[in-house]
């Protein structure tokens, strides 16, 4: 009985151990590597130890002028705040458009459904990279979205809100940068929206036009709260890496759209500064952790419910 | 089988099914089907899963268009009302509670889409409550309540809005069976308090036979009888109705003396003699229904073992605790089930396994079926 308690726990462990151990390598460990450099002293090429036992004196040596100088230089603020923008904005576009498309195909032909997803994913089987590069293209000078764009006078709306800085130019703008992103990310908010509202069951619906309401009223009072766990899992996906991204801005941004993913590359790579480099990436990292924290509550909470 | 008898003025038809077919690619779910249901009248549809009942009720609430026919509700058409147009509301099948929404807001839903001001509300959610008993539980959600407590907050939902007509889809088929007989008759008392008119779905013959004031058989899509309860049980139109609704021995045989008061059949095993007429004619195929409880099972021989009665050995005794139902084999090889109250806790020389016993009953007990 006790024996097959112990093989039953170790089977247990093993089985959840191997996430934590992963995790605890492969994220914490090096996190810890680039918090210890945040707070570390250069010495030459190497850093120098925080604690040190020198002539019965203990000494520890945090060096803050990383996190101070991030404070006080708003280069770096404005970084940040831009990152979460884009992000932000992004992240909303690809809910509106996700939304109806993860609607549209969790109520389709069940027959159809697996050829939909399928739609949805198919750009995964080409480089991101190159996708990217295709919209520096498309958005060019007599590109065909640009002609498209241009041609319709849409630029003359996008200058009215600065989203361009003059019309008949798109590449390099926050109009271009948003747009890549929106597209690279929108699979990762249909997936989850897709998979709520396929398991929604739609007896509720039929319930709530028993009851008087709408189509338009069932869906905001049925389907949109009940497919809340989609909707942040989604934004979730798209927002975390958006914040962070560096290959999209870097081919599609410009001047006016530096984000903190290229402050960082210029930290450690252009000015070598790596101390300095490591307090942008914590601080990064914080700045993402809170909203990941909220995204666990209600993932919690939505689990709560289904129970 | 319509509500309407001679001499009295029927009441208007509440509800009136007009000749109402549904065709789905080919396969007619419904299959002209008509029937008038009065006000205050407890409707069952009864029959077995795909007989077209579900979709008759989600005709009603209008989840589904006739193909053709029509659908007359105190005198209004009900054709082109969407369901949240309808003047009814349904108990869905497993209930269908909004698993987001608290008891309280589940049941205050309907009414917030008719614009009543918040005191109207929840006044109107608070007297619901009541009348379930659950406003202890008004701040739950549905999935922390029991089995029995979702069945009422579905039940106050659907009743929130004063339909003219309730609905009620399989309404006690989610719960055991000890709940479901308890809930049978609370659910009728509270309809009936409310005092709506009701049509119910379900596959359980109990259910329908303690619930409904009348009860509509069907399979494939039409209506095989439509009757009070014990109409049905007693005189069953066809075969199928006799076999459906309660236990019942089939017997064929031909009709072998037809006399205006009564008829005599032959079967393998035995002579009925059916104390009534019927309408046929001597030598036709004609089958006895013959209920097991309207039979009595003795050793000895009764006094006129010509009729009515057969003698088979006892092969299997199935105890109920209330009554015993035996399973006799016959000459022919036949079964035949006998059941029996036990109104004696011991009987010196009981009846067992392997015994050859008399079954008999009287001239009124079975029903002649030529259909």
């Amino acid at each position: 009985m006790l024996a097959r308690l112990r093989t039953v726990l170790t089977g247990r462990v093993a089985v959840i151990g191997v996430p934590y151990l992963w995790l605890l390598l492969f994220f914490l460990l090096p996190f810890l590597i680039v918090a210890r450099i945040s707070v570390s002293d250069m010495e030459n090429v190497s850093f120098k130890d925080l604690i040190s036992f020198k002539d019965g004196v203990l000494l520890v040596s945090l060096k803050f002028s990383g996190y101070q100088f991030i404070a006080s230089d708003s280069l770096y603020i404005s970084a940040y705040l831009r990152s979460v923008q884009y992000a932000a904005a992004t992240t909303l576009l690809c809910l509106f458009i996700g939304y109806p498309f993860a609607y549209f195909m969790a109520r389709a032909r069940h027959s159809a459904q697996p050829a939909l997803l399928m739609l949805v994913m198919l750009p995964f089987w080409t480089s991101f990279l190159l996708r990217v590069y295709a919209w520096k293209g498309l958005l060019s000078e007599g590109g065909w979205v640009e002609t498209a764009i241009v041609g319709l006078g849409l630029d003359r709306l996008l200058y009215a809100v600065e989203l361009i800085e003059a019309p008949g130019r798109l590449m390099h703008t926050p109009f271009s940068l948003v747009l890549g992103m929106t597209y690279t990310y929108l699979p990762f908010m249909i997936l989850p929206l897709y998979a709520t509202l396929a398991k929604m069951d739609l007896r509720l619906l039929e319930a709530a036009s028993d009851l008087g309401a709408t189509a338009w009223v069932a869906f905001w009072k049925i389907t949109v709260p009940l497919s809340k766990a989609g909707i942040i899992a989604g934004s979730m996906l798209v927002f975390i890496p958006c914040v962070g991204e560096f290959v999209i801005p870097e081919l599609l941004g410009g001047p006016r759209t530096l984000m903190i993913g290229r402050v960082m590359w210029d930290e450690f790579f252009s000015n070598n500064d790596w101390p300095m480099a490591s307090s942008v990436a914590v601080v990064m990292v914080l700045l993402i952790i809170v909203p990941l924290a909220i995204f666990n509550k209600y993932q919690a909470e939505a689990q709560e419910v289904r129970k | 089988m319509s509500s309407n008898s001679v001499g009295t003025v029927a009441p208007a038809a509440f509800l009136q099914i007009q000749d109402v077919v549904k065709d789905f690619g080919g396969h007619l779910a419904v299959n002209h089907v008509s029937l008038d249901i009065a006000k205050g009248e407890i409707f069952a549809l009864l029959g077995s899963s795909g007989c077209g009942k579900s979709t008759l009720l989600r005709m009603l609430a209008g989840f589904e268009i006739p193909t053709s026919g029509r659908i007359v509700l105190d005198g209004q058409d009900l054709a082109g009302l969407a369901p949240y147009q309808r003047p009814m509301n349904m108990m869905f099948q497993s209930y269908a509670l909004f698993p987001h929404l608290t008891v309280w807001d589940n049941i205050a839903f309907g009414l917030r889409r008719e614009g009543q001001s918040n005191d109207a509300v929840s006044q109107r959610v608070e007297a619901m409550l009541k009348l379930v008993q659950l406003a202890k539980y008004a701040m739950r959600k549905p999935h922390q309540l029991s089995g029995g407590q979702q069945q009422r907050v579905a039940l106050a939902r659907s009743l929130a809005k004063q339909p003219q007509m309730l609905l009620l889809d399989e309404p006690l088929g989610a719960l055991d069976k000890k709940l479901r007989e308890e809930t049978q008759i609370e659910l009728v008392n509270i309809i009936e308090q409310v005092g709506v008119t009701c049509v119910m779905v379900t596959h359980d013959q109990e259910e329908a036979m303690t619930m409904a004031s009348r009860i509509a058989v069907m399979s494939e899509g039409s209506f095989l009888q439509v009757g009070a309860p014990a109409d049905i049980y007693e005189t069953p139109a066809t075969r199928f109705v006799a076999d459906f609704i309660g236990n019942v021995n089939l017997m064929d045989g031909t009709l072998a003396v037809d006399r205006p008061d009564h008829v005599i059949i032959d079967c393998a095993d035995c002579k009925h003699y059916v104390g009534h007429g019927i309408t046929g004619i001597e030598g036709m195929a004609v089958s006895v229904a013959l209920r097991p409880e309207k039979i009595t099972l003795t050793r000895a021989a009764p006094v006129d073992p010509g009729f009515n009665a057969v003698q088979g050995t006892i092969k299997e005794m199935s105890y109920f605790g209330s009554f015993t139902v035996y399973h006799l084999t016959l000459a022919s090889g036949a079964p035949l089930k006998v059941s029996q109250a036990n109104t004696e806790r011991h009987v010196d020389g009981a009846l067992s396994w392997g015994d050859r016993a008399w079954a008999h009953w009287s001239p009124s007990a079975h029903v002649v079926l030529t259909a």
